[in-house]
């Protein structure tokens, strides 16, 4: 719609008529409306959107990792417990909750990474409830309750700058020598490594990854939701971010990103379109979190992001994801 | 000490009935069941509502609940396996689809029954007790022990002298092989199916009875703990998730008594890290070379 009279320019002189290109100053108003409603969704968005390329790092490599949660709850409370105890500027902290969980992935994967598929998971399952309930029964961090109070540091334009360079990071893998090799471990592990690839060093490399960017994404939501709790990095966590990864697609890192931000956004979705069955809301968003995640995985296993692969403009064979 | 131990046997067997349908479709179809915990959850439910709603004495309404355990078993087999099973890669797609199912069916326990604690109307369950050597044993312990047992006895004859017992056995040692032979492999593994949800039913009939508490996450605790039995009991191996269970429920009560409730989860999970890392394939497990 039009934005209406003609505004006086800044220096006073003749106003202009700025009728025809009203409807480009209306959009801006609109897109910065928006993002003020829809700040906080965005920015769940965009922290699922981390947490998701987390688990594709080692999916990309074949392995399925649940143990990111963990990963992610150790990052949340280091950074926490910076901020809150030693006051460092944003920029340490963050790189401290990148930096810890990545520290612990090298002890944890050296035994486990031995494992295959199945055990391989639940393996790392049993690490991030172990993770969990350690932070539960320590008092230094107020135990179940967890630390609240920590100032609101991170805001859209952190997250959205994390997730630009992580999603950077992990485009520029592709096609190298490291991104090659791992799609062939993927493949076939056995055939790699008669190659001459190292595929436990390529598969710790990736589980560090995605354990500094499980870190990461913890220590950005930390800040942003002004509280860190065991709660938040429950098993239950894990498999939402699997899910993210999984229903966008694990065949490029843009799929995980796709995923997150139709899962985190679905909720709104519905709540605008209106609910009118009489289901209350919170048993009705798992059903259609677990709906969603058979239906994907049982009709498009590639993911939402596959369908632009199929019926974009070039056809291109890939390997197969999950 | 008598005490714990009883406390554990106890434990253990709820632990040891769970796991055994865990282990029973792994070994058949080489693939986790995720939904597993969701029927144990559910059958505790519908035990509940048919105690509650229809009053029907425990007795009737716990093989009622066993059944209508073993039909969900049936429905997770069509939906979440049976269509996967023509994939080549389905060591994830079936973890993915089961846990799909999982998530289905604890949301719908949250819709019909809410998310807040449901116990049984109070009369349902016995409440005497006994002195056995020293130790208190409440009579619905024994009986759940009791029942656990007849319910192991019954899967390994079932196992070892029925016909459908040789062809679940025949499939879970090779599926192409006993399609050969002339078995009806997608039967036997909806049977297996079938067999295993109710075992996981009714293990979670026994556990609402016996802690008179459920509620739609109770399934998840359980579920961690199953894995780490049949892991540390050898995936696929029967009288090793038995065993384990035993053994896990009476690490995780001993545990307990000396060292205080906050650790009685971290015990079940430093018993799998250490046999996963020192011995994969379980105590009772057989080494796993690789399927080509």
């Amino acid at each position: 719609m039009a934005g209406g009279e003609p505004r006086p320019t800044e220096t006073g002189s003749t106003p202009v008529d700025h009728r025809y290109d009203a409807s480009l100053s209306v959009n801006l108003q609109d897109l910065r409306d928006f993002f003020l409603t829809y700040q906080s969704v965005i920015g769940f968005a965009g922290i699922n959107g981390l947490l998701a390329l987390s688990v594709y790092a080692t999916l990309s490599c074949g392995q399925l990792s649940l143990a990111n949660a963990g990963f992610m709850a150790i990052g949340a409370y280091a950074s926490a417990l910076l901020t809150v105890h030693a006051s460092l500027p944003f920029a340490v902290v963050l790189l401290a909750g990148t930096v810890a969980p990545a520290l612990l992935a090298v002890p944890l994967g050296l035994p486990v990474l031995r494992l295959r598929g199945v055990f391989l998971a639940i393996a790392t399952i049993g690490f991030g409830e172990v993770v969990r309930l350690g932070f539960v029964n320590w008092e230094y961090t107020n135990g179940a309750l967890g630390l609240v109070g920590i100032p609101q540091r991170a805001g859209l334009g952190s997250i959205l700058a994390a997730l630009a360079v992580t999603l950077f990071l992990f485009l520029r893998l592709r096609g190298t020598r490291t991104g090659c090799a791992l799609e062939a471990i993927r493949e076939d592990e056995a055939a790699a490594r008669t190659m001459g690839i190292d595929s436990t060093a390529h598969k710790l490399a990736m589980l560090t990854l995605g354990a500094a960017v499980a870190g990461l994404a913890g220590a950005l939501e930390a800040h942003f939701t002004f509280m860190v709790s065991p709660g938040g990095y429950t098993f239950g966590r894990a498999v939402d971010m699997l899910v993210f990864a999984v229903v966008g697609g694990t065949a490029h890192p843009l799929g995980p990103l796709v995923g997150a931000a139709f899962l985190t956004a679905l909720p709104e979705i519905l709540r605008a379109a209106g609910s009118s069955i009489g289901i209350p809301p919170g048993p009705l968003r798992l059903f259609l979190n677990g709906a969603i995640l058979l239906a994907v995985i049982l009709f498009l296993p590639e993911g939402i992001a596959s369908l632009w692969r199929r019926y974009g403009r070039r056809r291109v064979r890939e390997g197969h994801a999950a | 000490m008598t005490q714990q131990v009883v406390n554990g046997v106890f434990l253990g067997s709820i632990y040891a009935l769970f796991a055994l349908g865990y282990t029973l479709v792994f070994g058949v179809l080489d693939m986790l069941n995720l939904a597993h915990q969701a029927v144990f959850m559910l059958c505790a439910f519908v035990a509940l509502s048919l105690v509650a709603g229809l009053h029907l004495h425990i007795l009737l309404a716990f093989p009622v609940a066993v059944v209508v355990a073993g039909l969900l078993g049936l429905l997770i087999e069509r939906i979440a396996f049976r269509p996967l099973r023509r994939r080549a890669n389905s060591n994830i797609s079936g973890l993915i689809s089961s846990l799909a199912l999982a998530t289905l069916f604890e949301s719908i326990a949250l819709g019909v029954w809410g998310p807040e604690v449901s116990r049984f109307p109070f009369g349902t369950i016995p409440s005497r007790q006994l002195r056995i050597g020293g130790a208190v044993v409440q009579e619905l312990q024994l009986v759940i022990i009791c029942v656990s047992i007849l319910m192991m006895v019954a899967l390994t004859v079932l196992l070892r002298k029925t016909p459908l017992g040789r062809q679940i056995r025949a499939v879970a040692e090779s599926g192409l092989s006993a399609r050969v032979l002339g078995v009806h492999v997608d039967r036997v593994v909806a049977a297996s199916f079938f067999i295993s949800s109710a075992l996981g039913g009714a293990a979670g009939v026994l556990f609402g009875l016996a802690f008179n508490s459920i509620s739609p996450d109770v399934g998840r605790s359980v579920e961690l703990k199953g894995l780490a039995v049949i892991i540390v009991g050898g995936m696929g191996s029967m009288p090793g998730a038995v065993a384990a269970g035993f053994a896990l429920g009476l690490l995780e009560v001993f545990t307990v008594a000396r060292f205080g409730s906050s650790y009685r989860d971290a015990v079940s999970f430093a018993a799998l890290f250490l046999v996963l890392i020192a011995r994969p394939r379980g105590i009772f497990g057989k080494a796993q070379g690789r399927v080509a």
